[in-house]
């Protein structure tokens, strides 16, 4: 279960936006909302995002698990936000919410992750120059691979967590703590060993 | 050409290689042995992985633990859990992450993914999600992110062991028609069909290096 979704094909107009475009598009608007603290402009901004999904084409059953989390996320929010403050700002807390988490999702659903990387990489290319953060070691096609595999390792863990919660189920020991983090540590940790040494393996630590 | 010279290896205290004399010059080469008898271990070793505490390897005359990027360019390896091998979000992007140092640019190395998928069984999953495939389709992923580099060799441990049957036999067609020469480590002696020699370990030392009629018949008898 993430907020978060991942890459839908398509050829929309959304779809073939340059990832640049696109990625400065949605910290505007992230931006914008977290700035705004007016119910009805941020209500107005969620409307926008949410004309994005049909507009990119994204196939319902892709789109409700977002939206159930989202949803989920956005009540507990709300009661934890009314219970200490007011309706008020609990309102204008969770409408930001939904708006950047809608945002966040509808570039994830739209961009391939190799675009985003060849963004990164671009973006930070003169930054990289060997007279500034190149002088540190950094390289910018090793933060575009950074990139891409933290957005791939979300998909992992969620992977590894739901098989290990289907276990515990199995075992009749839902409720327990230990029977969840252990495994879910255990595992976590041999995909992190297993994808260096695949990582190695296709000469990654040779550049 | 893969040598195994005098290599020996320990994990700490415990060791787990003896004294390792092979020279593979065959086109299909497999190991097998007992659970922990060392085969992964001696696999790794051919492309560097782990590096041996005693004596050398050489492939193709050059050291893995001295020429590590050289090795690994002509070696490719396929490991057992595909999960753990696929770092991309989709099936083309994944196999395109090989040719990040090709030199292509960015659609032509989208263009050769997509013609190596098509060539292993795997036509228009380019922009399927990687973790969406079925098992055995994302054992050919892993295989075709390191084909799509035309290695010499590939290193292949136990690469069937999460397929089915029908999955499996692909797999094993699939390397029956490669140019490589390929090294692979099993427990499925039903692999061994196409292969010229089969070495098997037993206790980090090799006891049987022949046809794979002979040496399957000492492990057998080794297995009792
Ligand atoms: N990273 C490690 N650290 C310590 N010991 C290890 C490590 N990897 C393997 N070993 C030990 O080395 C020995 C050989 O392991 P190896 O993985 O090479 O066996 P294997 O023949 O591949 O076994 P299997 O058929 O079960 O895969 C085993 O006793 C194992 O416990
Ligand atoms: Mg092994």
């Amino acid at each position: 279960m993430t907020p978060l979704g991942l890459y839908v094909p398509g050829a929309s107009s959304l779809h073939r936006l340059p990832a640049g475009a696109k990625f400065l598009g949605m910290l505007v608007l992230v931006t914008v909302s977290v700035v705004l603290g007016s119910p009805i402009a941020l209500g107005v901004i969620c409307a926008v995002v949410a004309l994005g999904y049909p507009l990119a084409r994204i196939p319902w059953d892709r789109v409700w698990p977002l939206l159930r989390s989202v949803l989920l996320l956005a009540v507990v929010i709300l009661a934890l936000q009314t219970w200490l403050l007011d309706v008020r700002s609990a309102g204008v807390t969770v409408l930001r919410l939904v708006a950047a988490l809608g945002a966040a999702s509808l570039f994830t659903l739209t961009t391939r992750i190799d675009d985003v990387v060849g963004a990164v990489e671009r973006a930070l290319d003169p930054l990289c120059s060997p007279r500034m953060l190149g002088r540190f070691g950094v390289r910018p096609d090793r933060v575009g691979l950074l990139v891409g595999l933290t957005l791939q390792a979300v998909a992992t863990l969620s992977g590894i967590a739901a098989s290990v919660r289907e276990a515990a189920r199995a075992r009749g020991v839902e409720r327990s703590v230990v029977a969840f983090a252990v495994p879910f540590l255990v595992r976590t940790l041999k995909h992190a060993d297993e994808l260096g040494e695949a990582l190695a393996a296709r000469g990654v630590a040779d550049e | 050409m893969i040598e195994f010279d005098g290599v020996g290896h320990a994990y700490g205290e415990r060791t787990v290689l003896e004294q390792v004399d092979l020279s593979l010059t065959e086109q299909r080469v497999a190991f097998v042995g007992l659970n922990g008898s060392g085969k992964s271990t001696l696999a790794r070793m051919i492309n560097g992985l782990v590096r041996p505490t005693r004596g050398r390897v050489l492939v193709d005359g050059l050291d893995p633990a001295e020429k590590g990027a050289a090795v690994r360019r002509r070696v490719g390896f396929v490991f057992t859990n595909p999960d753990s091998q696929i770092v991309m979000p989709t099936a083309g992007e994944d196999v395109a992450f090989s040719l990040r140092r090709s030199g292509l640019s960015r659609p032509e190395r989208a263009r050769r993914a997509a013609e190596v998928l098509a060539e292993h069984g795997l036509d228009g999953y380019a922009d399927h999600p990687a973790h969406q495939l079925s098992g055995g389709q994302k054992q050919l992923l892993a295989l075709c992110g390191m084909l799509v580099l035309d290695p010499d060799v590939l290193v292949c441990d136990e690469p069937t062991t999460l397929l089915d049957l029908r999955n499996k036999r692909r797999f094993v067609e699939l390397l029956g028609r490669l140019r490589q020469q390929v090294v692979l480590v099993t427990h499925d002696l039903d692999l061994l069909g196409g292969f010229e020699r089969v070495v098997v370990i037993h206790g980090g030392r090799v006891v049987a290096d022949d046809e794979p009629g002979p040496a399957v018949a000492y492990y057998r008898e080794l297995a009792r």
